[in-house]
């Protein structure tokens, strides 16, 4: 399966391969220092910096499943809400623990995926992009009626999780909350980062590159996808958990058809199927967001939009394509004295 | 009985709100291949020119009405050369959704910004205002008026592409744009001319549908899901498909409405799952134009 997944890299040279694995190399490092220099500089915006890291492992799962299966999906969001509400039911009415919240979150995103997954992947195009916003409608509408369960429109509250490992207590400024959501999406990274790499991740590119090659092999291409997803959705799901035990609410807007879109277009600012594209691109989008939609929501879709038809017209591989192609591409190879 | 009369006389208007504006999508992707999110985002451009037109300047209805969907073909035109065209073909699904969800967020800003988040009324004329008698039974004005712009809607589409060298062209660079390229039919022209027709049934619909789809800047994001919906029911680029799937969508919500305030929202998705499931293409898949 890895001949066929990797005819494209195989386009790539050696050196072009090893800068790739320097920056990929280079990312959780990166992630973790900024991450706690963040802590200390901006203690104030602990709450904005929580809410970043938890969606960039949300983004990082729809990465996995556009990036590295080439599935078009508009109902991400069906997955992360899922999770959020079964961690925050969970923890309503029967455990505290924070991680097996996170775990059972997990397990709810990633059923969902399979269930919904199995049924819809056949279809392609704007079908599939119509089934996905169906499922996550459908997600939304069951969880606005189920109120004795998840509070309808008004939001499930009441979420109090014990201390981490039994240590640290979430804080009434956040501070454990930013740290734990910061080492849950870099544990997410590294596991996204394997799964990228194992056979498993190679036969999904090969089946995105081309399946009916796929097929031919005598591979499945239906059934990696449907597993590829599935794998997304365990992330999506501990992202919703995850964003359910630090804030400690979930509202009907984490699954919605907006925050499914609003993903996309955090991991195309980012760039696809890179994984560090996903967290650059969700970190520009909400801070930006922040600084922008405080004053008129407007002004912010106004700059949202033009941003994203800019990146459409002149920079289709995202952000960080600019930054590999002008910036830090060149500063490698120049480090390795080759050719500017 | 009352309410089984309601629910049709009112589904079918709603119906063919939906069909007027689904269509012009239908048509575009149908030909073009390209996923026009930012399809609703005109029809709204469109209501709001007619509400300024009527409100503002005076002008009746009709005029009204013409005015606001020729502004908007012009307007759009340029969108089609200087954005459209470099994102045709169905290789680039996310790059067209991508680029249309911008265009649609720039257009909401505008809007925004020249309109104010108020909701906008096209004040219907007198004629309008009354109602009908068919037989025993009467229906309001303004609904039958909507049924009967969208029955002329389906019939003069059917003519334009059936009938006529247009359509005929239509379907020939829809079948097989290049061998239709190569025979010299001039196909930048023809999706210029069928991106205008597309926009110009957007424009038609948000005017006429006004009354049914209130006009607020979010128009544009709220009711794509619904357009796009009956074109992925109805298949896309075929004209009695998109046709029967609006009227069937409309009624079915019209009734889940009525019947189950509830849960309507959960049955039209549910719907659209299980018809999509055993027809991926829609109803009508395999027709040309």
């Amino acid at each position: 399966m890895s001949a066929v997944a990797t005819d494209r890299t195989r386009r790539e040279t050696a050196g072009r391969r090893l800068r790739r694995a320097a920056l990929d190399g280079a990312a959780v490092p990166v992630m973790a220092v900024l991450g706690l220099a963040a802590f200390w500089l901006f203690p104030n915006d602990l709450g904005l910096m929580t809410r970043i890291a938890a969606t960039a492992l949300y983004v990082l799962s729809l990465d996995l499943v556009l990036g590295f299966g080439g599935i078009a999906t508009l109902g991400q969001a069906a997955m992360f809400g899922t999770g959020a509400y079964a961690a925050g039911i969970a923890a309503v009415n029967l455990v505290d623990e924070p991680i097996t919240l996170l775990a059972i979150g997990g397990v709810a995103g990633g059923l969902i995926a399979l269930v919904t997954g199995a049924l819809i992947l056949h279809a392609r195009g704007l079908t599939l992009l119509m089934l996905t916003i169906a499922v996550v409608q459908i997600v939304q509408e069951v969880a606005n009626k189920a109120r004795d369960w998840t509070g309808g429109s008004d939001g499930l509250s009441g979420i109090d999780p014990a201390p981490v490992l039994g240590l640290f207590r979430f804080d009434l400024y956040g501070r454990t909350s930013y740290l734990f959501a910061l080492a849950v999406l870099i544990v997410g990274y590294l596991v996204a980062r394997r799964i990228v790499r194992s056979p498993f991740g190679l036969a999904c590119r090969g089946v995105k590159e081309d399946p009916l090659r796929v097929a031919a092999l005598g591979g499945s291409p239906k059934r990696y996808l449907v597993a590829l997803y599935a794998v997304a959705g365990v992330f999506a799901g501990v992202a919703g958990a995850l964003t359910a035990v630090t804030s400690g609410i979930v509202g009907l807007d984490s699954a919605s058809f907006s925050w499914s879109a609003e993903a996309l277009v955090m991991l195309v600012l980012g760039g696809t199927g890179r994984l560090y594209g996903a967290v650059i691109g969700t970190v520009a989008f909400m801070t930006i967001h922040h600084i922008l939609a405080s004053s008129d929501p407007f002004h912010w879709m106004l700059f949202i939009g033009l941003f994203l038809m800019a990146i459409v017209l002149f920079a289709p591989g995202g952000i960080t394509s600019v930054l590999n192609g002008a910036g830090i591409e060149r500063v490698f190879h120049r480090m390795k004295g080759g050719r500017a | 009985m009352e309410t089984v009369f309601g629910i049709v006389v009112d589904g079918a208007a709603y119906g063919m709100i939906l069909f007027i504006i689904s269509v012009g999508l239908s048509v575009t992707l149908g030909l073009m291949r390209v996923v026009n999110l930012a399809h609703g985002a005109f029809a709204m451009v469109a209501g709001y020119i007619a509400s300024y037109a009527a409100q503002g300047l005076g002008l009746p209805y009709a005029a009204a009405l013409v005015g606001a969907v020729l502004v908007t073909v012009v307007a759009t035109l340029p969108m089609e050369r200087l954005l459209y065209r470099r994102i045709y073909g169905s290789a680039n699904e996310l790059s067209q959704v991508l680029l249309t969800i911008g265009l649609t967020f720039v257009i909401v800003a505008g809007i925004n910004y020249l309109f104010g988040p108020t909701l906008k009324r096209i004040p219907l004329p007198d004629a309008l205002l009354g109602t009908v008698s068919i037989g025993p039974k009467s229906i309001p004005a303004h609904r039958a008026f909507v049924i009967g712009m969208g029955a002329a809607t389906i019939l003069g589409l059917w003519w334009l592409l059936e009938r006529t060298d247009f359509g005929i062209k239509l379907r020939a660079a829809v079948d097989d744009p290049n061998m239709a390229a190569a025979l010299g039919i001039r196909t930048e022209r023809l999706y210029m001319a069928t991106f205008a027709l597309g926009t110009g049934l957007a424009a038609m619909g948000g005017v006429l549908g006004a009354e049914l789809l209130p006009l607020e800047p979010y128009y544009a994001i709220r009711y794509i899901v619904l357009f796009l919906a009956v074109v992925a029911v109805g298949g896309a680029g075929s004209i009695f498909g998109s046709a029967a799937a609006a009227l069937a969508l409309g009624i079915v919500d019209t009734a889940g409405k009525y019947l189950i305030p509830n849960f309507g929202e959960f049955f039209f998705y549910a719907a659209l799952i299980l018809i999509l499931f055993r027809w991926p293409h829609g109803f009508f898949h395999g027709r040309g134009a």
